[in-house]
């Protein structure tokens, strides 16, 4: 099977809600309220934080996702994936400092030390900063196996966002519990294969 | 004598629609009464100069009331499934007068007035109301509280056939939401008990039949469609306080002083706050009440007790 077409697929997909996104926000531009609601911060930040961690479980989904469907296509797709979550991030960040904060530095500064689910999400986006840096071919090749250790942050930036979430959340867990799961489902997936790996490594030696 | 707007809100400042509801319901209540009303002088207490009435669309759609569901729209979305007719309301505790009470019965007599009042939700986000409600002191009156009465507790209704926020499997909130006053506070001239908005009947998403209204403190202390009144000599334990007792306290009154673990409660978005209007404001000690207010707790350490 041909698997040609899955990269612009995807990447239409991880458009879409930006798309909507955009189009809400012409609706809302034309008649204040119509496109998002009656506090549209809010409505920005939520929304964006969503796809964020959306996205970042997608990300770390596509190697698993390789083994089970034994499509190498996927692997291509990973770094656009990756680098699609990242802009949800940095627009999710965006969206917060200047909705929430109105872009006031001390306000910034409060809340990263009082907050300390402002403190995860943001100990979550410095995982993913050197990773969408060094997500470039160049930089792939001069870290040479570094670059996997490094690209490792994966599992820390979304159990900081995880944790931003469940700190941020009083009630209504239902989605939490979802994007947990997969979390977890998908590292124990790694962990097994990992074994195998090693299992096998043994026998062979 | 039919001119009810006091000097220091411009009339500018209030919506055609509301000046024209107001009008009709005050007209109303004096033809039917047959005598003159005078507006007390708390009833417009503490309006800001640039204090606008918040669109009623945006108030009957934009709502707190998880027994609905946790989103914001929710309540709008579900809430008309909820019965309000018959409605019965216990009364229990340190009173001369306790037992089971039908709605109309307890209202019945009692002329509701108008109030606009600042809601602060502790959120971050505000608005500007016309409630229409009775002075809360004026109800518990009736039911003739005792001297051991130190705080009156409030309970909402529980039923999971009509309120599909709690049949959540993922909700762990302790059903009924439970709110309480000290009786000092219950019987402050500024707290209301809400028949209406706009002057028209309560919405169920705001709380219908009736709802608390405690304009000094945050949204989540005005209790929405109360079953139960409780005169008791013990603190309750409000819902918030059990859930979350280090970001929510009993008394909960605005306070941008005193930091919240999830928002800054130094400014607020007074809504409707867009994209490039996003109205943010400072917040104000007792939410621009302090002056009515503020006597309640003299002498008690406000960052002890939020």
């Amino acid at each position: 099977m041909k698997a040609m077409p899955l990269k612009p697929l995807l990447a239409l997909a991880l458009s879409a809600p930006l798309l909507w996104l955009a189009w809400l926000i012409v609706v809302d531009v034309q008649s204040p309220g119509a496109g998002l609601g009656p506090d549209a911060g809010e409505t920005l930040v939520h929304y964006l934080g969503e796809w964020s961690i959306r996205c970042l479980l997608f990300a770390f989904a596509i190697s698993p996702f390789r083994h089970w469907t034994g499509m190498s296509v996927w692997i291509r797709s990973r770094r656009m994936v990756g680098l699609f979550a990242f802009a949800y991030v940095c627009l999710h960040i965006l969206s917060y400092v200047a909705w929430y904060l109105g872009f006031q530095l001390s306000a910034l500064l409060e809340d990263l030390v009082e907050r300390p689910y402002i403190t995860m999400g943001m100990l979550a986006f410095v995982c993913l900063l050197p990773m969408a840096v060094t997500s470039t071919h160049a930089w792939r090749r001069r870290l040479r196996h570094n670059w996997q250790r490094l690209h490792r942050l994966i599992y820390l930036a979304l159990a900081a966002g995880l944790i931003h979430l469940w700190w941020l959340t009083r009630d209504g867990f239902a989605e939490l519990v979802i994007y947990t799961l997969c979390f977890g489902v998908l590292c124990a997936d790694r962990f097994w294969r990992r074994r195998q790996t090693m299992a096998a490594q043994a026998t062979n030696a | 004598m039919l001119i009810r707007q006091p000097a220091d809100i411009p009339s500018s400042e209030i919506t055609s629609e509301s000046n024209y509801l107001n009008r009709r319901q005050f007209m109303g209540a004096a033809v039917s009464l047959g005598v003159g009303l005078v507006v007390p002088g708390a009833a417009q207490a503490g309006l800001q100069p640039d204090d606008e009435i918040t669109p009623e669309s945006i108030v009957t759609s934009y709502n707190n009331f998880y027994e609905f569901g946790t989103g914001k729209d929710d309540p709008a979305r579900y809430a008309h499934n909820l019965t309000t007719d018959p409605w019965t309301v216990k009364v229990s505790g340190e009173a001369a007068k306790t037992g089971e009470f039908a709605f109309e019965d307890i209202i019945k007599g009692l002329t509701p007035e108008e109030r606009v009042y600042r809601f602060r939700c502790v959120e971050a986000w505000s608005m500007v109301v016309p409630w229409n409600g009775i002075e809360l002191r004026k109800i518990l009156d009736q039911f003739e509280p005792n001297g051991n009465a130190k705080y009156v507790e409030f309970k909402t209704l529980v039923r999971p056939s009509e309120m599909r926020g709690q049949k959540g499997f993922f909700s762990n909130i302790d059903w009924p939401y439970v709110e309480g006053l000290r009786m000092d506070e219950a019987y402050h001239p500024l707290a209301l008990m809400v028949t209406g908005i706009y002057g028209k009947e309560l919405p169920n998403q705001n709380g219908a039949p009736w709802r608390l209204m405690v304009p000094w403190k945050y949204g989540f202390k005005s209790i929405k469609s109360i079953v139960s009144i409780r005169f008791t000599r013990r603190r309750p334990r409000s819902t918030w306080e059990q859930l979350a007792p280090h970001e929510y306290g009993f008394y909960a009154n605005v306070n941008p002083a005193v930091s919240h673990p999830r928002w800054s409660q130094a400014t607020e978005r007074r809504l409707p706050s867009t994209l490039f209007a996003p109205n943010r404001r400072p917040t104000l000690p007792f939410n621009g009440y302090a002056e009515d207010v503020a006597s309640l707790y003299e002498g008690m350490d406000l960052a002890k007790y939020y």
